[in-house]
């Protein structure tokens, strides 16, 4: 029984973190789009505003899919645990 | 004249008091019900009640309570910003009243133009009502905007408005809009339909949920850094956790102030975006034209 639910919260730690390798992604992206507005604030500082503006826009954009890992690594850490214990709990008691 | 100024600056008094007094009552609410924790724990809304509904039991949670309670308090201050508000005079507050209502009539000519602008009230009123939610974790509320049924609330709402004005041209057209390029891609558009409101969910909620759990780990983390560092100091000074003081702090600049309001501001603009672009503006017009056409050729005919 304690050796069952330590592979479940063991698995469902493991599994948060993998979830969160996918920030990659959005780093990557986020400071290739940061460096470009960069640049182009470098060549043309009087339309900074405008760039600055469509930058974080598009930083918010490409950040979605590190927050869909962020929200299912959460929901392994917080939730999955919980419920997984109490159903296996509910089953060994049926047996 | 003096008995008008008086009534004026009491009805002043109260307005402004209408709208401190929920934000005094949601923290006087968190102290009375919050659970006694040793040290630092992470956990979701409170739960305050369970009434029982046919289909499933109605909960109310620390979310909802405080959601209400900060839409009173953005309302009472709209009354204060606004009140004694006159063509000539100009004061401070009505600057300032004027300056919110013509920035936020300004995003919406530009980024939807002509034909929305009767949607401003709608944005300002999302925008402000977020902002304020994510900044009132400032008073050690929790935050509505951590919680994804707020979010998922408002993003459905949104997803509401974007198919309404997608349905502007008829069902018919509605329908046929997802076979755009190909009828092959038809389920590929459904998903992608479908991703909106998820997303903008996802992202309000994510943001701000991940800010105050890095808060709360990082501030954690300092207690047991300095209790490493100066624990051995005798009394007092051993108990005290030097590394906490200023440092969350800064953090809290980040994820709370900068966060919360860029996500409200994304928040409006995402609507914006999307309201505007599924409206189809030229077939909706060219529709009313032909349906004008139509409508003189009957005339002429019963004529």
């Amino acid at each position: 029984m304690e050796l069952a639910i330590g592979i479940i919260l063991g698995c469902c730690a493991l599994g948060a973190g993998l979830a969160m390798i996918a920030g990659i992604g959005p780093g990557i992206g986020e400071g290739n789009a940061v460096a470009k507005a960069c640049e182009a604030i470098g060549r043309q500082p009087e339309s900074k505003g405008a760039v600055t503006s469509t930058m974080l826009f598009g930083c918010v954009i490409a950040e979605t899919t590190g927050l869909y890992a962020l929200v299912i690594a959460i929901l392994l850490i917080f939730v999955a645990p919980g419920r997984l214990v109490d159903l296996l709990v509910s089953t060994m008691a049926g047996l | 004249m003096k008995q008008k100024n008086l009534r004026f600056y009491v009805v002043d008094v109260l307005l402004l008091a209408l709208s401190i007094l929920p934000l005094l009552a949601a923290i006087v609410l968190k102290i009375l019900t919050a659970p006694p924790s040793e040290g630092i724990s992470i956990t979701g809304a409170q739960i305050y009640v369970t009434l029982p509904m046919p289909i499933q039991p109605l909960i109310i949670t620390e979310s909802q309570i405080n959601s209400w309670l900060i839409m009173l308090s953005i309302a009472a201050l709209c009354l204060y910003l606004t009140h004694g508000i006159r063509a000539r005079v100009q004061t401070r507050r009505q600057l300032l009243a004027e300056w919110i209502v013509e920035t936020v009539d300004n995003m919406i000519h530009e980024n939807m133009g002509e034909y929305f602008a009767a949607f401003a009230p709608f944005v300002a009123g999302m925008l402000a009502l977020s902002a304020f939610s994510s900044l009132s974790s400032l008073l050690g509320l929790y935050p509505p905007t951590s919680d994804l049924n707020v979010t998922a609330g408002w993003a459905i709402l949104v997803f509401i408005l974007i198919t309404y004005y997608k349905m502007k041209c008829g069902p018919w057209h509605y329908i046929k809009s997802f076979g755009d390029p190909v009828v092959v891609l038809a389920p590929m558009n459904v998903i992608s339909e479908v991703a909106t409101p998820i997303s903008m969910a996802f992202r309000h909620y994510g943001n701000i949920l991940s800010g105050s759990i890095v808060s709360v780990l990082v501030a954690a983390g300092l207690a047991g850094l300095s209790e490493r560092l100066f624990g051995a100091l005798p009394g007092f000074l051993g108990d005290f956790p030097f590394l906490r003081i200023g440092i969350p702090a800064a953090l809290s600049v980040y994820f709370d102030v900068f966060s919360g309001c860029l996500q409200a501001y994304i928040f409006a603009v995402l609507t914006m975006l999307y309201v505007s672009s599924a409206f189809p503006k030229d077939e909706y017009e060219q529709r009313k034209r032909r349906r004008a056409e139509k409508k003189q050729r009957l005339q002429k005919s019963e004529q």
